[in-house]
């Protein structure tokens, strides 16, 4: 187990976003987090990011509870993510955007880099080659240099992976990685990020509403409704379920 | 690689070093008129470079430049004015006594200027970048009236509104451009390192930012910081140089000049806060004729002074309204150079 969710419920003013959910993610898996618009699949991830804070409850991570604990704490400790609109910085080139995850492990002091010491060059030269490493491995470090905001929606959200995976995560969360994409970008992408999940020992968990992307990719879903677990299981029995469909599709009454 | 960044570099000390020549032949050939608009030019550079940072580089609206070239000011004033000069000021109250003590050479003064305006910057910090949004520009916007206040009604160390007269004239081309030419070092140095581009990442997206692990309070407050420090040297230099200092010159005008050049340079561009400099400041001097009287045709207009600032304030609302990103937009000398190349293939 490498994350678990402990009986959390989220409150907003009245309104429970999330009530008394648990769940737990194995090292290596590809966990989808599913459900309707509203069921509180974002208000998950944000808690787990250390966003929001639980009303009740805890998130565990690595034997180790998140709570109190600030968002980019959490990123340092292992887990990264990515937005559901793709959020990569505007003004700024796509190496520049991956650099901004080796941020915490530069290990240079800001008088260091205003006289340009020794260690300041070795380091920047460090991050810059893992940086073009990353983007080496999606196929992305010929477009190093443009400006991240001038490349298709496809490759966009490449870079915005490849800037996750260079806070160096252990688990990833991917708020709907194949939203706005068309169907072969859409099969690219789950390739890169099942190579990914191997090749850099990544766990995933993932927000989607394309259900034949989560059958291919996900080992397990949650399937949430009004912020509750009414399935969890593989996919593919997911889709038989009858409160799942139920929720998806309404009550059918024959009477 | 390695040799484009040792050109970057040869160029880099080029330009340093034509800036230094030009230092030495000003100081030497060029008139008093002259060299003082190039001291204001060398200290408003120090000022919009740094005041750029927080504005323009972190994106956090700010409007602090007064309140802390007031506080390196009156630091600087106090330690470099003797004690028979500071004798005979105080005619409002008697000063307190460790107001007569206080001494030290001009680098000192400077620094301890510089000092203390950044810490006071970091206790600010804490309050105002726990929260979002333009609070700011609200809160460096009333510490700029309240150091006034201060100044005006602590006389027994402020010499009230009378302001502190016989600062020794340390201050000259050397010591303001030389100053200068290390402030833009700094910012730029900062500007291309991690924490420049945290505070970039924090410009652009808080959110993504701190999805990063960006520490978004300390990008935020190391600019601030950073911005407090060099507007304390940057008053300090100015009332060695003016040898006079009244409460009265670091009103909100100030800031509001400081803005005008960022803005016009481009948010974000410290080349570009250079250009505004140089347009703003020489512009001033050039534009003097607007605030005496004219003759237009046969029409004698009387005296209109602050006739320039209506001039400025239309640039900026000009800008605003059609060239937001100013002249540089968020590049510097070495992007155009870039483009250019990428255009010629």
């Amino acid at each position: 187990m490498i994350l678990k969710v402990d009986n959390v419920t989220k409150n907003f003013g009245g309104v429970t976003a999330i009530k008394e959910t648990g769940f737990t993610v194995n090292p290596k898996e590809i966990y989808g987090l599913i459900g309707p618009n509203g069921a509180g699949k974002t208000t998950m991830f944000n808690i787990i990011t250390g966003n929001y804070a639980p009303t009740s409850g805890q998130v565990i991570f690595r034997n180790e509870s998140l709570s109190g604990l600030k968002p980019h704490q959490i990123v340092r400790k292992g887990i990264a993510r990515t937005f559901q609109n793709i959020r990569l910085f505007s003004s700024m080139s796509v190496l520049d955007n991956v650099l901004i995850g080796f941020d915490f492990q530069a290990r240079y002091s800001f008088l260091e880099s205003i006289v340009r010491f020794p260690r300041f060059i070795s380091e920047e030269k460090r991050i810059k080659n893992r940086s073009m490493e990353i983007l080496d491995y999606f196929g992305m470090s010929s477009f190093a240099h443009d400006k991240a905001t001038d490349l298709s929606y496809g490759q966009q959200r490449k870079v915005e992976i490849a800037r996750a995976l260079a806070t160096n995560p252990e688990l990833l969360l991917l708020d709907e990685p194949a939203a706005g994409m068309n169907p072969s970008e859409t099969e690219e992408l789950g390739e890169i990020i099942k190579k990914a999940r191997n090749d850099f020992d990544l766990t995933v968990l993932l927000i989607e509403h394309d259900m034949k992307f989560v059958n291919q990719m996900c080992d397990k879903v949650l399937v949430l409704d009004y912020g509750k677990t009414i399935f969890e299981g593989r996919p593919c029995d997911a889709i038989q379920d009858k409160e799942v469909i139920s929720a998806y599709l309404g009550d059918f009454h024959n009477d | 690689m390695n040799i484009a960044i040792k050109k970057d570099q040869w160029i880099n000390l080029a330009i340093i070093a034509v800036v230094l020549w030009f230092i030495w032949f000003a100081s030497s050939h060029f008139d008093e008129y002259t060299i003082r608009i190039l001291n204001n030019i060398a200290i408003f550079i120090i000022l919009a470079a740094s005041y750029n940072l927080i504005n323009g580089v972190t994106g956090q609206f700010s409007l602090e430049p007064n309140g802390f070239v007031a506080i390196g000011a009156y630091v600087t004033a106090l330690l470099l004015v003797t004690p028979e000069a500071k004798l005979y000021q105080y005619a409002i109250v008697d000063p307190y006594p460790f107001v007569m003590t206080l001494h030290a050479n001009f680098v000192t003064a400077l620094l301890l200027a510089g000092t203390f305006s950044a810490l006071l910057a970091l206790c600010l910090s804490f309050p105002v970048f726990r929260v979002r949004g333009d609070y700011l520009a609200i809160v460096t916007l009333g510490f700029g009236f309240i150091i006034k206040i201060l100044a005006i009604n602590n006389p027994e160390v402020t010499n009230g509104s009378l302001g502190l007269n016989d600062i020794p004239e340390f201050s000259n081309l050397y010591w303001t451009g030389g100053i200068a030419i290390i402030a833009v070092i700094v910012v730029l140095n900062i500007v291309n390192s991690k924490f420049g581009r945290a505070m970039k990442a924090v410009r652009d997206d808080e959110d993504a930012a701190t999805a990063m692990g960006v520490n978004t309070f300390k990008a935020k407050t190391l600019a601030f910081c950073t911005s407090a420090f060099f507007e304390g040297v940057g008053g300090g230099l100015l009332a060695a140089l003016l040898t006079s200092i009244s409460p009265d010159l670091f009103d909100f005008f100030f800031t509001f000049q400081l803005l005008i050049i960022i803005v016009l340079g481009g948010l974000g561009s410290t080349t570009g806060a250079i250009i505004g400099t140089v347009l703003v400041i020489g512009g001033s001097e050039w534009m003097r004729f607007l605030d005496e009287p004219m003759k237009f045709l046969s029409y004698e207009t009387t005296a209109m002074p602050g006739m320039r600032m209506v001039v400025f304030s239309l640039i900026l609302i000009f800008i605003m309204l059609f060239a937001r990103e100013g002249i540089m937009g968020k590049r510097e000398l070495k992007d155009l150079f870039k483009s250019k190349k990428k255009g010629d293939k």
